[in-house]
């Protein structure tokens, strides 16, 4: 358990809701749920979900703090946006499931070997190489993620796949060495790293 | 020379007719069998030229009596508004050529059909006098409002700003009712976003500075005597006196008392004071003055508090209220905002609810400024609280599907309204009439238990207004929800049925405007709803009547008292004209000017009559007037054929249907008879409220009549017509017919 967990723990103690409100994106909507149960029923992966939106936002206000930030729940969402089309309350339900899933990343809940946050992972990591997403290794570190044995079969199951994909120069295979970047690439990092230094200042503040 | 009769007929051959019907055979038949003394053909009756010919008649010609042929009576009443003669209307458009196929074949039957229509009217009118105002009576403008709380006011305020002096009359020793103990009200102004200030006090010095408003403080009514516009009110205070003021007429606006929290012995009700109702909380935010609320049992500021909703009420439980009381999840709302509000952001208030239910405009926002302000909404039901320092309440969670419990420092039951009525005065009758052991103990358990008189009316019928369901007061409550089953005496507010505060003002408004119309239409001798303005009155023949007192019981409005030797004594302004007391009477002594036993046999007897190896049966069908006729006027606009064997008789409310009619029709040849009335009993839709039961209580004993001729059963049917069964009304005259065709003509005809 992360040290900010056990900070955030001290400073809600019973008020999960109010820890939500103030540090995951758009939480201030979770009190505005009247529980009619549209986002759950429109959710067209709802039935893979553990506890479905509705069920999330009620978790949050009977204070079920554990079980909603370890749940894989909101890495189900596939940002369909079904969901805030069809709330009548106008909830940004789409944004408030990534705000959850950002938020407990940030704790270290998230669940281990979780696919959604897996992919997450490896995909910042290829963008901040060169601050553009390099397809070609971002498609094979996922082939690779669980090991070479696993990923020699994955590249031999989508070989046909890629093939296709050079031909129509969609895919080029010398982005494999080095890949290109953006014009200015450290000027990119040090966006990122004020932006992050911005974040964490945010949640520092009510430690 | 006033008192000569003189008999004139129009035949209109517009809209159709004159191409459908031979004009000159309905003129014939008009003057040789209905022996009208003239008989007039307009190419368009109801235009100005035609309607002018009718007034000239009326003004050169001395015409006292008038006959129009032409269109259904519902239809073009304010051409045909003639108030210096007595009328009929033979119809000829929606009753016969809009319900028959324009083919050769059916021209001799539609032909028929409109003489028989034109014979019914020559012999209706006949047999009418035109209907005068009695006179008896003079403008009395004084209302009386029973009840000082919010509904009393505003009806108060309401009929004084009309220029009506209004007498109020509290039990109480001050004005405001139950919201005068409430810290803020639920918002009726956008953007509702907070509870509001209480109207109460500005209300109170309002009525205070209106001269035309007398206040009578710690006064009941002891006595109630009279008639619309002729109520004498014997207002009675605490200490013994009592005066006696005029009224023309009354709203009763005697509110509503809170649940009785101690039927939910679960909720730790009673065990701790810390368990509260939403009405004593009001109370503990009004004591905390405008600092934080604190809990009875130790006076500690409450850091947090639950709401249950619906508690007894909703529920079939025994001692629960059955209903909802409509207001009680906008009241948690309200309330929840005051510890908002008095008790710090901080304080948690969570308001357990099965179906949060906010209506009324505002209902919505209110809603969501209640969450804005971080109150908490869980679906959940509450099964236990236990008491301790902290209170525990127990509940099963519906979203999450478990049971579970918090804790807080303050509960509070969302308990419900009952209504503050007066007794029933139908109570007795429900035991009588009581079908089986459950509903008599109920209903004796209802009579032993009925509450002290308000009104003390010496009624005939029972000293208040009657009841509809779950003890509140009736009003007519699907069709006309102001109007009450005792004429000129208007209930209105939470005594009818539960209801907010902005609603309860609207109501209020509403009845002081149906009592200053009642007032004024018993000065003019002219009906109240629904045959408003209507100027016929019911007379009985003394020297025919045997006194057994049937019209004074069954009259639904209370209107007919019982002299000291057992006759009926009529109050005019109390009656509304429907003829319940007509189709009781056994003696058939009770008529009006121009609705009577007679005007309706004559009806019966001047319809031709086939013999039967014509093979033209004949079907008399008795429509109220309120719903079935005009259902079976829009069936003939959408043009749905009726049978060319039918001859329908409107009738004010079937509840007038005399038996005779029944027994006379039969005895001369009708092959069938279909009665169509307004739905009765729970959730009754008839206009005169009972007239319809009557009915069909009345025609229930048929079956003998039937015996004794020695006639099928399925000649007479009686059925519940309501305005929107266009296609099933004339159905219901088909299916008549295709039943006289299988069990053959009636004997009776010669």
């Amino acid at each position: 358990m992360s040290e900010l967990n056990t900070a955030m723990i001290e400073k809600y103690r019973s008020n999960f809701l109010k820890e939500v409100e103030a540090n995951v994106e758009e939480g201030e909507w979770v009190k505005m749920c009247m529980q009619c149960g549209v986002c759950s029923g429109s959710c067209p992966l709802g039935k893979h979900w553990e506890h479905p939106p509705q069920e999330i936002f009620m978790m949050i206000r009977a204070g079920k703090r554990e079980a909603v930030l370890s749940s894989d729940s909101m890495w189900m969402c596939t940002s369909c946006y079904n969901c805030i089309a069809r709330c009548p309350r106008g909830l940004p339900i789409t944004h408030i499931m990534h705000g959850l899933a950002v938020y407990s990343k940030r704790l270290g809940l998230v669940p281990q070997k979780q696919p959604t946050a897996e992919f997450s992972q490896i995909f910042w990591d290829n963008l901040m190489k060169k601050g553009r997403v390099n397809e070609l290794k971002l498609g094979l570190s996922m082939y690779f993620k669980d090991g070479f044995g696993q990923g020699i079969k994955n590249a031999m199951a989508n070989q046909k796949l890629g093939q296709n994909m050079m031909k129509a120069k969609r895919m080029n295979a010398m982005e494999f060495f080095g890949g290109h970047s953006v014009k200015d690439l450290s000027g990119f990092h040090k966006m990122v790293k004020k932006a992050q230094e911005i974040e964490e200042g945010n949640i520092k503040d009510f430690k | 020379m006033a008192d000569e009769k003189k008999f004139a007929g129009y035949v209109c051959t517009g809209c159709g007719l004159g191409e459908r019907l031979d004009a000159g055979q309905l003129e014939t038949t008009a003057t040789r069998d209905g022996k009208m003394q003239s008989c007039k053909q307009h190419e368009m009756l109801c235009s100005a030229e035609g309607v002018q010919m009718i007034k000239d008649d009326i003004a050169n010609d001395g015409v006292t009596h008038v006959m129009i042929a032409a269109c259904s009576r519902r239809a073009k009443v304010e051409a045909f508004n003639f108030t210096d003669v007595a009328l009929t209307r033979a119809n000829l458009r929606e009753g016969v050529i809009w319900v028959r196929p324009d083919t050769d074949e059916n021209s001799e039957t539609t032909q028929e059909m409109a003489d028989d229509y034109i014979r019914m009217a020559c012999a209706e009118l006949k047999s009418m006098k035109k209907p005068t105002a009695s006179g008896e009576q003079a403008l009395n403008k004084n209302i009386l409002v029973v009840g000082g709380g919010v509904t009393g006011m505003t009806a108060a305020i309401e009929a004084s700003a009309a220029g009506y002096p209004v007498h109020l009359v509290e039990k109480s020793g001050a004005l405001g009712g139950a919201v005068a103990g409430y810290y803020k009200v639920i918002p009726t102004r956008s953007p509702y976003a907070e509870p509001a200030e209480n109207p109460v006090p500005a209300m109170v010095k309002q009525i205070e500075e209106d001269s035309n408003i007398t206040v009578y403080l710690n006064s009941t009514i002891a006595k109630t005597d009279g008639a619309p516009g002729r109520f004498e009110v014997e207002i009675a205070t605490e200490s013994g006196s009592s005066q006696t003021v005029s009224i023309g007429a009354m709203v009763q606006a005697s509110g509503w008392k809170p649940y009785d929290a101690n039927n939910l012995p679960e909720f730790a009700y009673g065990k701790t004071p810390d368990v509260v109702t939403n009405h004593e909380l009001e109370a503990l935010a009004v004591a905390a003055n405008g600092g934080p609320i604190k809990r009875p049992s130790d006076g500690k500021e409450v850091k947090s508090v639950c709401f249950i909703q619906n508690a007894g009420q909703c529920s079939t439980k025994e001692g629960h209220l059955s209903y909802f009381s409509g207001v009680t999840d906008l009241v948690s709302i309200k309330q929840a905002m005051y510890f908002k509000e008095l008790n710090g952001s901080d304080c948690d208030t969570t308001i357990l609810f099965d179906n949060l239910r906010t209506p009324g405009a505002g209902g919505e926002d209110f809603y969501r400024a209640g969450q804005n302000a971080m109150v908490t909404f869980s679906k959940g039901i509450a099964s236990e609280v236990v008491p301790g320092d902290s209170l525990s309440v127990k509940f099963e969670d519906k979203i999450l599907n478990e049971q579970t419990e918090m804790a807080c420092d303050l509960v509070v039951l969302a308990t419900g309204m009952v209504a503050n009525s007066g007794p029933d005065p139908y109570a007795q009758l429900m035991v009588d009439e009581a079908e089986d052991e459950e509903t008599k103990a109920k209903a004796q358990a209802a009579l032993e238990n009925a509450p002290p008189s308000i009104l003390n009316l010496q009624y005939r019928q029972g000293t208040d207004l009657p009841h509809l369901k779950n003890g509140f007061t009736d009003s007519h409550f699907i069709c006309f929800p102001y109007e009450s089953r005792r004429t000129g005496i208007y209930a209105a507010g939470p005594l009818r049925r539960p209801m907010d505060m902005q609603q309860a003002r609207d109501d209020a408004t509403g009845a002081a405007l149906k009592a200053i119309q009642a007032a004024e239409n018993a000065a003019l001798g002219r009906a109240a709803h629904p045959r408003s303005g209507d100027l016929s009155f019911p007379s009985f023949r003394k020297e025919g009547c045997t006194q057994c007192k049937r019209c004074t019981v069954e009259c639904p409005f209370g209107a007919i008292n019982e002299d000291a030797e057992g006759y009926p004594m009529y109050n005019e302004s109390r009656c509304r004209r429907c003829g319940t007391c007509m189709g009781a009477c056994p003696v058939r002594v009770i008529s009006f000017e121009n609705y009577s036993v007679e005007t309706v046999n004559q009806q019966i007897k001047n319809c031709d009559m086939p013999d039967e190896f014509d093979e033209k049966p004949r079907i008399l069908v008795l429509a109220c007037e309120n719903d079935a006729y005009p259902a079976l006027d829009q069936a003939a606009q959408a043009g749905v054929e009726i049978n060319p064997w039918a001859r329908v008789v409107p009738v004010r409310c079937l509840g007038s249907v005399s038996l005779s009619w029944v027994t006379d029709a039969l005895n001369s040849g009708y092959d069938g008879i279909v009665m169509m009335g307004c739905r009765r009993d729970d959730d009754y839709q008839c206009h005169f409220v009972r007239g319809s039961a009557m009915a069909a209580e009345r025609m229930s004993k048929v079956g003998d009549t039937l015996d004794s001729l020695n006639l099928e059963p399925e000649r007479v049917q009686l059925y519940e017509v309501a305005i929107t069964d266009v296609e099933r009304a004339p159905k219901l005259i088909n299916d008549m017919a295709e039943t006289v065709e299988k069990i053959g003509m009636s004997p009776f005809k010669f």
